[in-house]
């Protein structure tokens, strides 16, 4: 994707598929909160600064790299920040 | 003759060389990191006897991105896009100190 | 990984050229990679964290707002020159106030941002592994 502003949920919901990931709720609060995240402070956070937010935001229990790798297999920085049609974490290799 | 002045003073002595040459009609307009000289600084202070003369602008959107508008100096005028455009025809020649 | 100081030092003013912006990025990197940063604010560089930043009309990346992920990145100490900050007619209430959360101290929200003098500088760039200037 090209520009920030072309993104939408079903281009979301179509990188997805083609990953053969169906988006849940779980996922949702997580590209939401890099969507928000992207909007408030311009990049797209670490993997570090994400699961840290993400356990105060959603609860401990989902505030480690275990549970966002199980929603995104090829890591939430990539893989996530690709459905939520932003840029890859300044850093992430 | 227009002055175009894009550099900070404090970074680089453009402002300064272009006082040098400028005569009793040229006019000095602020763009870029120029526009830091306009905020009520050490180097705006080169420049208020010319600004209360009207020959000293600065371009607005410069001015706004850096976050100094409360800060302009006295006299300086303030310019738009379009009022650069009309500094530029108006005095037919420019001169960009970069 | 092994963990060494960093100081970057932010000199120019942010637009008009692009260290400012490279600077910023290569610190998040290095933050991401839990090393231990700071930063200095010094000559023109005092502009970049200034308030109320508005680049609409330069079609320009406002990125100003980066600042504010600093503190969520480690990254709480940020200096600013006191004598920049005088030459330029600005103080610290100019500056937009960063700040981060004392994991220590019940995540309580405190200022990342410290005026120093010259002399203290000195000391402080005295005591980084790595000094870089922008």
């Amino acid at each position: 994707m090209v520009n920030l502003g072309d993104w939408n949920k079903e281009i979301a919901v179509e990188m997805a598929q083609s990953d053969d990931i169906e988006l849940s709720e779980e996922h949702w609060d997580v590209i939401n909160f890099l969507r928000d995240y992207f909007e408030e402070y311009q990049i797209a956070p670490a993997v570090r600064v994400l699961t840290k937010a993400i356990g105060k935001q959603f609860g401990k229990e989902k505030g480690n790299s275990k549970y966002l790798y199980s929603l995104f297999p090829y890591g939430p920085g990539k893989q996530g920040c690709r459905f939520a049609g932003l840029p890859k974490p300044t850093g992430c290799i | 003759m227009l002055h175009i002045v894009n550099k900070s003073s404090f970074e680089r002595n453009s402002l300064k060389s272009c006082l040098n040459t400028i005569d009793d009609t040229s006019i000095i307009l602020l763009i870029e990191d120029g526009v830091i000289s306009a905020a009520n600084n050490v180097n705006s202070y080169m420049l208020a006897d010319l600004a209360a003369d009207s020959r000293v602008f600065a371009l607005q959107e410069d001015i706004d991105a850096r976050g100094i508008s409360s800060k302009v100096a006295d006299n300086i005028k303030l310019v738009d896009y379009a009022g650069f455009v009309d500094l530029v025809v108006e005095q037919g020649t420019a001169v960009s100190w970069v | 990984m092994s963990t060494k100081k960093f100081i970057y030092l932010n000199r120019k003013a942010p637009y008009g050229t692009v260290y400012a912006l490279e600077s910023l990025e290569v610190v998040l990197i290095a933050a991401a990679f839990e090393q231990d940063v700071s930063l200095a604010f010094i000559d023109d560089g005092v502009y970049q964290i200034i308030k109320g930043q508005n680049t609409d009309g330069i079609g320009m990346k406002n990125f100003s707002k980066t600042y504010h992920a600093l503190g969520d990145y480690d990254v709480n100490k940020i200096y600013v020159s006191a004598e920049s900050l005088e030459e330029r007619g600005l103080s610290v209430d100019d500056l937009m106030p960063l700040t981060y959360e004392d994991e220590d101290d019940d995540w309580a929200e405190k200022t990342s941002i410290k005026i120093i003098s010259n002399v203290q500088l000195t000391k402080i760039m005295s005591e980084q592994d790595v000094c870089l200037s922008f």
